[in-house]
Order: C-alpha cells, then structure tokens, then sequence
C-alpha cells in the first residue's frame, strides 16, 4: 500500500504540487484575522449593511459575515437553523417577519439600557414581540412617478390610491409581488386597513389591470421608476426618495386617503454562537453614531434614537397621514395566509 | 482458512475506536446540550440506551475476525452495525419519535437524539470495509477487496446524497406544512389551476407554469437545434474558415455564468436598455417592456445553448459519410434533393439528440427566468419562490419539483433510449475519398441569415458584460467610471490591519474556496465510477448506471430543495454549513467525471489490465498505477468542469448559502435583483476573468498529454455542458 502512494506520488507530484499549493493559496485568502466574528443576516438596503459592517469592523476590528436576504428569506432561514443556529444577529428587514419570528420562539428577549430614550413607535414594537425585537427605523409607504415620462404624456400626476386605478395608467404601474416581498405585504394590509377587505380586493382587481409587472423584491418598483422602466412604482417612500437622490427624475408621494408604514427591526437570534458580540453590536446599532449611517448611505428611513441627526431629505412624518396601522392582527401568520391565498385566487389570476 | 490479514484487522480496530471513543454526535461542533460521548457512554451514562445495540455487531465481527475467519458472521455483522445506525437514527428524532406507530406503541412522545456525527460516521464506513471483506473472502468479484469495498461506498454516497433527498421530496408532497401525514392534500396541489390552467389560450390571463415551462423549452430546444444545424453546416460544408470561431464557442457556455446573458439583455433591450434607447430616438420606436417574460427568456436560453447544439451537430455531420452524397450527386440529384433525401435522414436522430439536450437545459434553468421572466412563470422559479416567499410552503415546493423532475427525467430517457444507444455514424474504418456536397444555396443563405444575427448579438452581450462594469450606467449615462469596480472589489485599512472591504470578496473567496475543495473528489468519484462501469461487472449494475446519470437530468433548484429537506433535520444534519455547498457541488458534477471517464476508458485496451493483475498486482494498483496516467485527459477534463460547474451554479445552491458561506452567483443576481447592474456585471467580468484563470493553470498543472501513439478522433459529441 504504501509503495503504491509513494509511486503515484514521484509520478504526479510536480503537477499535484501546483494545483495543490493553489487550493491552500485561495483558502488562506479566506481566512479573516480580526478579534472576533459575528454572523449577521441584513435586512436592509445592501449599501447601508455594508456601511454598517465596514464601519463596525473599522471600528472594533470585529469581522462581520453579513449575508443580505429580504426578511422573508430571513425568517425562512431562521426557521430552518433553529436547532443549529449559524446566525447570530437579525438587524433590519421589516418588521412583521420579526415578529412572527417572536411568536415562535426562534429569538432571544433582550431589553437595552436605552431603550426608554428610543421613539415610541420602536418601544411599542419591542413590546409587542415581548422585547425580543426592537424598532431601528421606521419608513412610510407611498408610490413614485417618473416626472420625465408623465410629463412627456402630459398626465395629471397621482396623488392618492384612487389614482392608480385610473385608465390613463394602464401597463404603467408596479408593485412587489406580495408573496415574495415584505414591501409589497405592507401595502396589502394598507389598502385592506384603509378600504376594509372586500373594497380592498375589488380595489386591487382594478390596479392589476394596470400592473406591469410584479416583480419579486420590494425596492425594484422605485429603481424602475427611476431608470424609466415604469410611470408609478409602488414603494416605501424611503427608497423612492433614494433614487431621486443619485438624480434620476423620481418623486415620490404620499397618498392623499393616508399610508402605511414598516417599523424595521433587530432581532438576536437565539441560541447565537456568539451571543456576547452579537449583544455589543445591538447596543452600538441603537447609539445615534450607528444609525446616522443610513443618511451616509443613502437611506432616508426615520431612525428610531432621537438624538440621530434626521437629513432633511427623510419624508416629513407631520405631513404624512399615516393610519393606525394593527401589527398585531397583521403579523399574524393566519390572517397573512388568509389575505395572501385570496390575493393569489382573486387578483393575480384575474385578467389583465 | 487464511487468517484476515492486517488491513481489515485494523478496520475492525477502526470501529470499535468510533462506538467506544468518537463522540457519536456532532458533526459541525457539539449540538447545545449534548454531551460529548462516544456511543458506548451515552448509551450507558447518557440516557440513550438505544445506542448500546451497536456494540453487538462490533463483537460479532471480532469473533468472525479474530482467530477462525467467518466470512458470512462478518457480513451480517457490517450489515446490523449499518441498519442499526440508520434504523435508529430515523427512528428518533430531535423531536421523538418519528413514526406515530411508535409513539403508540411505546408511549409518550419518545426521546430525543440530535443529528449523527462523526462517530457514527466512521462507524458506517468501518462497517462497510468489513461487509467488504467478508464479501471477498466468500469469493465475490474476485475476492478482491478494493472493488467491493469501492462498489459498497459508491453505492452508499449515491444512496444517502441522491436517493434519499429525491425520497425526501416524494414525502414532503404529501405531508402538509406542519409534518403531519397529508396524501390528500397532494392531489390538491398537484392538480392546482396555477400549473395546469390555460386560460392564456382563452384570454388575457396567464396559462399554468408546467405548461409554460413545456412551451418554453419546445421553442428553445427548436431554435437552438436549427441554428446549432445552421452553424455546423456553414463550418463543415462551405469555405467559410470558422476553426477559431469554434474553438472560442466551445468555451463559452461553460465559463459564462447562467444568469449573465439575461442581465446583458436587460442592458441592452429592457426598456432603459442601450439598443431600445438609441430606437426611440432614432426610429421612434416605442420604449417597451418586450423583452421581459417569454421572449427574453426564449432569447437569453438561445443565445446560452447553441453552441452546446452547435457541438453536438458537428459531431453528428462528421459522422455522416461524404461517398453517400457523391454517390447521389453522381446519379445526378440536384443539392437540394441530395440534402433532403441523403444527408437529412441522416443527421434527423442527431438532431433529436440535440433537441433534448436544449429542452433539459431549458427546463433546467433557473438563473435566467429570475432575472428576465418578468412574471412569466416557471416551474424552477416557481419552486424557489415557494420556498423562499412569505408563504413558505414546502409542500408545493416538493409538488412542483415532482413535476419539474417527471419532465425532465422522461426526456433524459426519451434520449437515452432513443438516440443514445443506436449508432448513426455511416463512417466505416476505410478511408473515404468522398468529398461532402456543397450546400444548395438557397440553404447556404438561409444559414447566414440565422447565424449572422446570432453572432452579433453574441458579441453585443459579450461586449456589455465586459465593459458594462466599467460605465456609470449603461446606456444612460456613459461616462468611464471605476465606481463599480471599487465597490465590489476594495481593500480598506482598519484597526485589525488591511482588510477587503469590497462587498465581492467575501463571496468569491468562499466559491473558490468550496469550488477547489469540491473539485478532486467529484473528479475522485466520477472516475471511479466510471472504471467500475467499465471495467467490472456486478449485481445491479444497470440500476447503479441509472441512478448514477440520473443525477444528471435532475434540475438544480430540484437538488436545492431535496437537499434542505434532506439535511435539514437529525439523522443527517448538514444544512448551514460549508460542506453541504461542497457535497451539492460533488454530486451534481459527478456525471461529467463519468462520461469523461467513460469515454477515456472505452479507448484504453483491457489487455493492460489484465497484464497488470496477471502479474499479481491488486486491482487499487492497477488503477492508479496503469489506468490513471493513461487517464490523464479524462481527470484533466473532469477537474476543469466540475470547477466550472460549481462556480458557476446557482439553482442548486441559492437554497444554501449562509452568512459564513455565501455564494458569488448568489450574490450577483442579489444585486441584480435591486438593479444594482453596476456591481453585478462588473463582478460577472471578473468571475470569468478568474475562472479562465484557473482553468489556465489547471491545464499547465496536469496537462492533456495523450498518451503513446492513440491519437483518438474525436465524433462523439461532447457532453452537454451547463447546466444550471
């Protein structure tokens, strides 16, 4: 036996040592040498996470892993690890996800010192989840419009949701598709809470006819409006505003009836293997330092420590009409189910 | 009878090692709570007295090793250790018992026991030697060992990595969304409206996806079979010198990845797209959205799989014999009638080939109705979809999967039976002194016709996707920019030293990383299989053969999802970390090993062998001393595409990735997703860059040096190359 590895070994040698010595190459490229490691499924705008990861490591010199998945896919993921868990920290993403997450026991309670100095709409949703979530930013739904093909078709430019159903827009609408989208949920519920259930189908019967396309992620509506690809996108105001900023001609409104909105969330994960970093990085993530970064990186959500600098490019929350938005009934799974089955039956079989 | 000699003795010694001192479970670190024991511990201290059964075989084996050899004790002892291992492992659960039966008859919801480990592990495989020895000396292929145990292990890795996920996906159809037994449930959504309605023959409303999914892969396995025809035609029987050409269209399939050309596509003709741009102010055509759902697809698929037909048919018209066409022309057939009544019967059984290949490969693809399909529906994207979206439904998952896989197994046998086994070649050994027809023009213009546009398109998404990266925005804004470049690709200065702050770096290091790991044993495994094929002969073979290519007309998100039902749970619990990405990779790859194998093979005497073993040489020498240096081009090939294969994979793998390993294809079409397009292309660039990197080194490094004076001619056709 041995002779055999020695003989094959003087004949393939010179070859074996060169792949050899570029496998060991690549994987030590791979290795990272910091302090520490912390496992993190972001669920926000990929350039914010990445100026968060950056920053942190710049910062403490701790290596985040970051993966960024829709909240959705997130909690899908959570699910399927609870046993084994490799994430340690859930931060971002909308909020119902996580709560159902708390529902289910896949996440770790954990109230902060700063938890009273945080805004009330983050405390009320630490408490909803019995404290194992907590608010980080909030954003308003709306819609957008590309002013440079509206005004090329020489259309009157939407205001409220009624508008979206008008003829003139025919082909020209977007919004997420609500089974794969946490944006495009929230903006089921909103019509559902703003119109009560069954104007809200017929409502939404009426739009699909103007629906292009009903892509699969929620910020694609508001990149479309801006690269010219549709008029109106449904989105969170915050991402339309975002767009408008790299210069494209988007302008977002908020809807005259009143809005919705998405309180995003961080959530630890239970069971973390690195339950001490992650919990350090959840009181850095609520300090105003942290959560100025959105701004830096082009995020106009409202972040939820006051004493965070709010760019004036961030929707002004007085002029919104935004509605008692019911997280309770509308994080549940069942009513999700129920209102989702319906939707996927009556609208998007529904003739265009 | 001889006593055993001291190799088995210490696979023997090995066992007893794994029950009484391996910790049993944990494979990826010790699971919370459990203590680190080796099975002989928990069994005794640990409360898990179910265990203990497992050192009855060990002592069975030893009595049938030790002293007077017992040859069949011994293979009943392999076969308890290993029955015992998996009876038990599925039997008990993380969360009790597994089975309602047992819940009644032993009471109470059962015990508990997380995910094998390594313990179990090497306990499997030392059982598995000593079946193999036990085998061997009663007489079985040979009495030799190596074969038996390699047929034993082969059998076992296709079993527990291809079997039972496929077995995993039957189950989960009928179990509901919460685990319960549910088989009513399956006709409901085997039957549903969304995969089998047309209403779009009706009305404006959308068909069902299975029906789409068939239609979509009839038009692209047509289109790429004629335009594949068209080209091998232009290259074989006109002037035209295309010999580069073909060479450079080999490659490309197999280093672009999937999802590419549908991004370049958006670039170029969605309705921001440069060429729709530069219509509306030139032509005035209107800005639409046309490229989005069947179309793009259709477009995207044709552009990827014709150069894989194109293969396939100049293999095909190589075969067809010129004196049969001088024959007709002498009895003064025009062209045309030749072509039609000589040459086209001919090439029609290829041409069928070439059609299935096209229609798996469609059905297959996974990476480009995500980016182009719009909400033209899919079975594959469906899939993913189910599983990801909000409403998690597994169970519609496994149904479409079923369907997904019904389809693209029958055409997989429909191209076996059918075309594989036949030989069409009309070139016999003597030399021919036939010179092929010339083409009827009206043929010879037809072609151009088709490939002309085919090519330049070709060149234009090739052309974005490698200078795309480079531009602001292209089409909008054309203004040279390194932003792109910076951002996936930076290195930044911190308190921990340099390190890559570019948002790419971490993907692609964890591919290459997996990818190279995954590399040898899927060209280990694909190798030896195929010496096993064809060179020895034992029960089962046929089956073995089956399920071994199988494997290969299993569509990727089809493996991503069996793989997370599968290894989601205890007894084997793999989900979340890297090897599960390696082993995904390894399988799905192993059947370019084969064929590459068996191609090599069928070309090398046996009477080297059998020289080799009739000098005493045992049959693991043989192999790798006599058969592996002759195999040289067979492992080069195998290496080459199974690295290619892995790095580029997306189906297979999105189900997979996690924080820690994340995934480059993964990551591109994440950014894409949001219309980051900057990032995505330009990253794009560089995976195929760095992938013909490789490839050069991996060439230099083992090097296609035929061996002696067997210069082979290469008519049969090259193996279907990418699939997603």
């Amino acid at each position: 036996m041995t002779r055999i590895i020695r003989e094959s070994w003087a004949v393939c040698r010179g070859r074996l040592g060169v792949l050899a010595g570029t496998i060991l190459f690549v994987i030590s490229c791979g290795q990272a040498n910091a302090q520490g490691v912390l496992v993190m499924y972001c669920g926000a705008d990929e350039s914010w996470c990445r100026a968060v990861t950056t920053t942190y490591e710049k910062e403490t010199g701790v290596k985040i892993n970051m993966v960024r998945m829709s909240a959705g896919e997130t909690y899908a993921r959570i699910r399927a690890e609870k046993d084994n868990p490799h994430g340690d920290i859930w931060w971002g993403g909308t909020g119902d996800p996580h709560l159902q997450a708390a529902d289910d026991g896949l996440t770790e309670p954990y109230e902060s010192p700063q938890m009273p100095q945080l805004r009330d709409w983050a405390q009320r949703q630490a408490a909803i989840a019995k404290h194992r979530t907590v608010g980080i930013y909030l954003s308003a739904l709306g819609f957008g419009y590309n002013k440079e093909e509206l005004a090329r078709r020489k259309l009157a430019a939407p205001a409220c949701w009624a508008d979206l159903i008008r003829p003139e827009f025919k082909g020209e609408v977007q919004m997420a598709d609500p089974n794969a989208s946490g944006t495009a949920w929230t903006a089921l519920a909103t019509i559902v809470q703003l119109m009560g259930e069954d104007k809200a189908f017929s409502y939404f019967v009426a739009l699909n006819r103007n629906i292009n396309e009903y892509p699969k992620t929620g910020a694609a509506p508001a990149l479309s409006v801006g690269q010219g690809e549709t008029l109106v996108g449904i989105a969170f105001q915050h991402d339309i505003i975002n767009v408008a900023r790299s210069g494209k001609p988007a302008q977002v409104v908020s809807p005259c009836e009143g809005t919705g909105y998405e309180i995003g969330s961080m959530s630890l994960i239970k069971d973390a293997p690195h339950m001490a970093e992650a919990k350090k990085f959840y009181e850095w993530a609520l300090t105003p330092a942290a959560q100025k970064l959105a701004a830096a990186s082009g995020n106009f959500q409202l972040p939820s420590n006051p004493e965070t600098p709010v760019p004036p490019e961030s929707p002004d929350l007085s002029k919104i009409k935004l509605i008692e938005y019911d997280f309770n009934t509308y994080g549940s799974k069942a009513t999700r189910n129920r209102i989702l089955a319906r939707w996927a039956d009556e609208v998007k079989n529904a003739p265009r | 009878m001889r006593m055993f000699s001291r190799p088995s003795l210490i696979w023997l010694a090995l066992g007893w090692v794994a029950v009484l001192l391996l910790p049993w479970y944990g494979m990826d670190g010790i699971p919370r709570g459990v203590a680190v024991l080796p099975a002989f511990g928990h069994a005794i201290w640990g409360g898990r007295p179910w265990l203990g059964p497992l050192l009855l075989p060990m002592a069975l084996a030893s009595w049938a090793m030790i002293g007077q050899p017992r040859p069949r004790a011994l293979v009943a002892a392999g076969f308890a250790g290993i029955a015992w291992t998996v009876a038990q492992g599925f039997a008990i659960l993380h969360h009790g018992w597994a089975f309602d039966w047992l819940a009644g008859l032993m009471g109470g919801s059962g015990p508990t026991q997380p995910a094998l480990g390594w313990g179990a592990l090497i306990f499997v495989f030392a059982c598995l030697m000593m079946v193999a020895y036990g085998f061997a000396r009663l007489g079985f292929c040979r009495g030799d060992v190596f074969v038996i145990g390699a047929i034993l292990l082969v059998v076992g890795l296709i079993a527990l990595f291809v079997l039972y996920p496929a077995l995993c996906i039957l189950f989960s159809a009928v179990r509901d969304n919460d685990g319960g037994f549910a088989p009513h449930l399956f006709l409901t959504k085997l039957l549903n409206r969304s995969i089998w309605g047309v209403d779009c023959l009706f009305g404006a409303q959308a068909c069902g996806t299975a029906w789409n999914t068939v239609a979509v892969a009839s038009v692209v396995g047509l289109l790429t079979t004629l335009l594949g025809l068209g080209f091998a035609l232009l290259a074989l029987r006109t002037r035209v010198r295309l010999k580069p050409l073909i060479g450079l269209l080999s490659v490309l399939p197999i280093i672009t990845p999937p999802f590419v050309i549908g991004l370049a596509l958006i670039l170029l003709f969605g309705r921001s797209g440069v060429v729709t741009v530069w219509g509306a102010d030139l032509l005035h055509l209107p800005r639409s959205r046309w490229i989005y759902g069947m179309s793009g697809i259709v477009v995207a698929q044709v552009l990827a799989f014709t150069p894989i037909a194109f293969l396939v048919m100049i293999g095909v018209l190589q075969g067809v014999s010129p004196s049969l066409e001088e024959a007709a022309q002498t009895l003064r057939a025009s062209r045309w009638r030749t072509f039609l009544t000589v040459t086209w019967p001919l090439i029609r059984p290829g041409l069928a080939n070439a059609f299935l290949i096209a229609f798996i490969e469609s059905m297959a693809d996974f990476a480009n109705p995500l980016m182009i399909g719009g909400n033209f529906s899919v079975l594959s994207t469906d899939i993913f979809f189910a599983v990801v979206g909000t409403t998690h439904d597994q169970g519609r998952a496994a149904v479409l999967a079923i369907i997904l896989l019904t389809f693209t197994l029958t055409a997989f046998q429909a191209q076996r039976a059918w075309v594989g086994q036949r030989s069409y070649a009309t070139m016999g050994g003597k030399g021919s002194a036939g010179q092929p027809a010339q083409l009827p023009v009206g043929l010879r213009l037809l072609c151009y016709g088709a490939i002309v546009p085919y090519l330049l398109l070709t060149v234009a998404v090739y052309g974005t996707i490698l200078i795309g990266g480079f531009v602001d925005s292209v089409g909008r804004d054309n203004t040279p920019t390194l932003r792109h470049f910076l951002t996936a690709f930076s290195i930044d200065h911190g308190v921990g030293g340099w390190f890559l702050s570019g948002s790419a770096w971490n993907s692609l290091l964890t591919t290459f990383e997996i990818a190279l790991i995954s590399m040898p044993f899927t060209a280990v495994i694909g190798i030896v299989i195929a010496w096993l094929l064809d060179r020895q002969h034992f029960f089962g073979r046929r089956t073995f053969e089956f399920l071994a290519m199988m494997s290969f007309a299993i569509p990727g998100t089809v493996i991503g999802v069996s793989y997370i039902l599968a290894f989601n749970v205890p007894p084997v619990a793999l989900t979340g970390t890297g090897v599960i990405i390696a082993i995904a990779f390894a399988f799905r790859n192993m059947p370019v090993g084969i064929r590459a194998g068996l191609a090599n093979l069928s070309q090398i005497d046996r009477s080297l062998d059998e020289a080799s073993l009739t000098l005493g040489a045992s049959s693991l020498r043989t192999l790798v001393l006599v058969i592996l240096p002759m195999l040289r081009p067979a492992v080069t090939t195998a290496l080459v595409y199974s690295f290619v294969r892995a790095v580029t994979a997306v189906s297979a793998v999105i189900f997979l990735v996690t924080g820690e390993y994340q995934l480059a294809t993964v990551y591109i079409i994440g950014r894409a997703d949001v219309g980051d397009y900057g990032v995505a292309i330009v990253y794009s660039a560089a995976l195929i860059v760095f992938m013909l990197l490789v490839l050069l080194v991996i060439q230099l490094g083992i090097g296609i040096r035929r061996p002696g004076a067997r210069a082979v001619p290469h008519t049969e056709a090259a193996p279907p190359l990418t699939m997603v």
